[in-house]
């Protein structure tokens, strides 16, 4: 059974498309990136997952299953079905509660677990992440921990209840470079151990490189090209694939190779979102 | 809790208190020309005045006046009463418990309104319950106490005679205590309907008092609120699966009270401020009516100390909403 | 205009100073007039009541309507001079405060913080046993105890604008501290002025209130709705009414000044965020 599945999705923000039919299927344990530049709608894809769209947004059409369950119009099992690694850490925790309540307040909720048991998972999960001390950080308050720590705490805590499925939305995005090279190491690792499926959205190709096994490449509200991540890296089938390689910068190539996205490329594909829009009208 | 911070507060409330006490001095003996005509009874003699003035000290240089008054209230020694020729600490030490009692009822209630409107607010943003408390305290906002305290006694003191509109019990009972805090005591001691009877006085004077700060406290919470529902923490306790209300009293109040108790930490004192008038009105035995008595009786030393004492409460309610502060914002307590 | 609450807490400033003025010609008699055969007579909506005296009497007989009117004068006299010299000697001290800095700082908001420590109701009523009863003491009394009002919100607000680029491009000209804070700062600070001016009317027509419930403001013979109040309060079972009417002027005064403040507020907001 697939730990998500997405169909046909549409969604508007007033009368403005936001999404224009994303489909996605993620299986039992996997790890599928999501990537596309800003705007292109991916983190608007996520947010319809967890139900927390803004306001005036709307589903126009397709479906939502987490698990086998049908929540395109109801309620998602969130922290116990599906949880989130945000992508700002500093302030993704509440600055007035200790850090063990903050990983421990679901088990309790979801998991029906005694004050306890709670600390005792709870300094479990504090050592899963590999922090160390894990009974002084429990006791500590955010302002004391660094991004790096924090992001951790942030892991333990989507983990926390094993979830099926983890949406992790640009997690390493606003962390040092050296620390998001150990923060994906833990994601993965922590993901296989559980077998866990995440949806991972980035907009960085060398994190998808490390962590994903299936691609999704998303522009204007579309899935332009979705494939293994070995086929996708070896032989790009779309051409907006190729040029968002083009202007990824890697060691193993000189500088000067960087090239923009071409501008007449972002036109037709706008061109034909834009159609896309009149056809269903 | 961190020590250093709250004796740093303490010591900048000295050189207040001093400030207060210069101009309690220069306000009721070197303004009035000569403090003996403003405090002689009328139809006293020649003799009489001479007598007031020795016993005052009044003969002596003023900078020497201001050092034997400083020197006295520094020990706590007030003087005599004029009208009521008992010890002014006494005096004042007898009916401070009464207001403390209704200033601590009344800021009780103020929380509880106001942090009740704030939060339905809050709630409901955007549906009717916002517009309706919206409505509530922007009139509790503009009518003063003094307004509120009249209006409750023609309503439910006169025109719908429910709750006593006078004093602070009934003295037929006549009842004994042995301490001054009378709801206090009789809750302690476990005489609930004595209790009852005391708060059924306190209820329509504390309301009134209560009324500008809940609104204040509504006010600025509904705002704070606004501001703290928008955080990423937010979100994230609802992605954990946690219902409305769980989000907004867990997660969400004690972030947004840091900014409302910072701005309306002033309207705390206004209410013990408002005492003054407030006890006058229900003919309350504390010292706020106390106050207003001795002006009327140009009780000189007995307003001298009134005045001080209230300072002192003033500095104190900072002092305790400093204390809050701390205890709210983790990033307050580690410096 | 879109913001209603100026027009009505305009049209509640304007009716009071409509009556004030026309006080001698829309009194129905004489306010201090004694009529000891009809005292403590009812209001018209109430049994037993005398269509010459439309609200009642009080009880020595006096019409509660011409007293209520001309106790308007009263009010109306107090919230207008003394919030203008409260807001004159504040804003002087909070601008001088807030754009100097330093120990003139210092100085004023010690001051200010000792200012805080007093009960502000206590105070007014202490200095008008000092200076002694009248309209005069009332208006001294007010001025002193409410400047702190002022100097607080300008002094901040004057801090803030110092840290604008307009005035570091005034300095860079090298205009004079003097000049610039008569005038960059000054009318910058007008708006907020303007609120706060409105809002202290209130405030200064409620303490007047609460000084001649107190017993402590204009003499006897001039009618005050403070006084009235008191006059009521000491009937109040035999005679309620003599407290409504003066209750409900100072309530719609009250709200409809702090509508127009408000009112004043959202609609000079664009300016103030400047």
């Amino acid at each position: 059974m697939s730990a998500l599945t997405v169909d046909d999705l549409h969604l508007a923000i007033g009368k403005t498309s936001v999404l224009r039919g994303v489909s996605l299927d993620l299986p039992a344990g996997s790890v599928h990136g999501l990537v596309g530049e800003s705007g292109a709608g991916k983190t608007m894809v996520a947010r319809a997952v967890l139900g927390i769209t803004p306001r005036r947004a709307r589903i126009t059409a397709g479906r939502i299953a987490i698990a086998g369950q049908d929540v395109t119009a109801g309620k998602r099992p969130l922290g116990k079905g599906v949880a989130l690694i945000p992508q700002d850490p500093i302030s993704a925790l509440n600055p007035v509660h200790r850090i063990g309540r903050q990983i421990g307040d679901a088990l309790r909720l979801h998991l029906g677990l005694d004050r306890k048991a709670t600390d005792t998972r709870v300094l479990e999960l504090l050592d899963h992440v590999h922090i160390r001390e894990p009974e002084r950080v429990a006791r500590q308050y955010p302002h004391e921990l660094s991004g790096g720590m924090r992001q951790r705490v942030l892991i333990a805590a989507a983990f926390a209840c094993r979830p099926p499925l983890i949406i992790a939305d640009e997690p390493t995005t606003a962390l040092d470079v050296t620390v998001q090279r150990q923060i994906l190491r833990l994601i993965r690792e922590l993901q296989r151990e559980a077998g866990t499926a995440i949806l991972f959205v980035t907009h960085d190709l060398g994190v998808v490189a490390k962590v994903c096994d299936q691609v999704s490449v998303m522009h204007a509200g579309r899935i332009v090209e979705q494939a293994p991540v070995e086929t996708i890296f070896a032989a790009p089938a779309h051409a907006y694939t190729a040029a968002l390689f083009q202007a990824t910068p890697r060691y193993d190539r000189p500088a000067d190779a960087l090239r923009p996205v071409p501008a007449n490329l972002h036109d037709d594909l706008l061109a034909e979102a834009a159609a896309y829009d009149r056809a269903r009208r | 809790m961190n020590a250093t911070y709250l004796a740093r507060r303490l010591l900048l409330a000295i050189p207040t208190l001093a400030g207060v006490a210069v101009i309690v001095f220069v306000l009721l003996r070197v303004v009035p020309g000569d403090p003996i005509a403003m405090m002689i009874p009328p139809g006293a003699g020649e003799d009489d005045i001479e007598r007031l003035r020795a016993l005052y000290g009044l003969d002596l240089p003023i900078w020497q006046q201001f050092l034997a008054w400083l020197g006295d209230v520094a020990v706590g020694d007030f003087g005599t009463s004029i009208s009521l020729r008992q010890n002014v600490l006494g005096l004042v030490l007898s009916r401070l418990p009464a207001t403390l009692e209704l200033a601590a009822v009344a800021m009780l209630l103020a929380l509880a309104i106001g942090l009740t409107l704030g939060l339905v607010a809050t709630r409901w943003r955007g549906h009717w319950p916002e517009a309706g408390t919206d409505g509530i305290v922007g009139l509790a906002l503009a009518v003063p106490d003094f307004l509120w305290a009249l209006v409750f006694v023609l309503l439910l003191g006169v025109a719908w005679p429910v709750l006593p509109i006078s004093g602070r019990l009934d003295p037929r009972l006549g009842l004994e205590f042995t301490t001054s805090f009378y709801l206090i005591e009789s809750l302690v001691t476990g005489r609930f309907a004595v209790a009852g009877m005391l708060l059924s006085h306190l209820l329509l004077p504390a309301t009134a008092l209560a009324l500008p700060l809940a609104s204040v406290i509504a006010r600025v919470l509904k705002t704070s609120m606004a501001e703290v529902m928008g955080e990423d923490y937010i979100l994230m306790a609802r992605v954990k699966g946690f219902g409305a209300w769980r989000v907004i009293l867990g997660e969400a109040l004690r972030n947004a009270l840091i900014p409302t108790v910072t701005l309306s930490g002033v309207q705390f004192t206004f209410l013990v401020g408002g005492t003054v008038l407030i006890e006058r009105i229900f003919s309350y035995p504390g010292i706020g009516n106390m106050a207003i008595g001795a002006v009327i009786e140009r009780d000189l030393p007995l307003i001298q100390g009134l005045i001080l004492t209230f300072a002192v409460l003033f500095i104190a309610v900072n002092l305790i909403i400093d204390m809050a502060m701390v205890w709210l914002d983790p990033r307050v307590r580690h410096g | 205009m879109a913001e209603p609450r100026i027009w009505a807490g305009g049209a509640v400033l304007a009716t009071l100073v409509a009556v004030a003025l026309l006080a001698p010609w829309l009194a129905p008699h004489d306010p201090l007039a004694q009529d000891l055969l009809a005292g403590q007579l009812p209001p018209f909506w109430l049994a037993g009541a005398d269509p010459l005296y439309p609200l009642g009497t009080d009880s020595l007989g006096r019409d509660l309507l011409s007293r209520l009117i001309y106790g308007a004068r009263v009010a109306l006299t107090v919230a207008v001079v003394a919030s203008a010299l409260a807001a004159l000697l504040g804003t002087a001290l909070g601008l001088v405060a807030g754009w100097f800095g330093g120990w003139a700082d210092m100085a004023i908001s010690r001051l200010i913080d000792i200012w805080m420590a007093f009960p502000p109701v206590l105070l007014s009523i202490v200095l008008v046993a000092v200076i002694g009863a009248g309209l005069p003491a009332v208006i001294i009394a007010i001025v002193i105890v409410d400047w702190t009002r002022f100097a607080r919100v300008i002094r901040a607000e004057a801090i803030q604008q110092r840290g604008r680029d307009y005035i570091t491009s005034a300095v860079t000209i090298g205009l004079g501290r003097w000049a610039i804070l008569l005038r960059e700062i000054l009318p910058n600070v007008l708006p907020l002025l303007l609120v706060l001016l409105t809002l202290e009317m209130g405030v200064a027509v409620i303490v007047e209130a609460i000084l001649s419930f107190v017993g402590l403001s204009v003499s006897s013979d001039s009618p005050t709705w403070g006084g009235l109040i008191a006059e009521g309060r000491q009937y109040i079972h035999q005679a309620w009414w003599v407290m409504v009417a003066p209750i409900c002027c100072l309530i719609v005064v009250v709200v409809g000044l702090n509508a127009l403040g408000d009112g004043l507020k959202n609609a000079l907001d664009p300016v103030l965020r400047r």
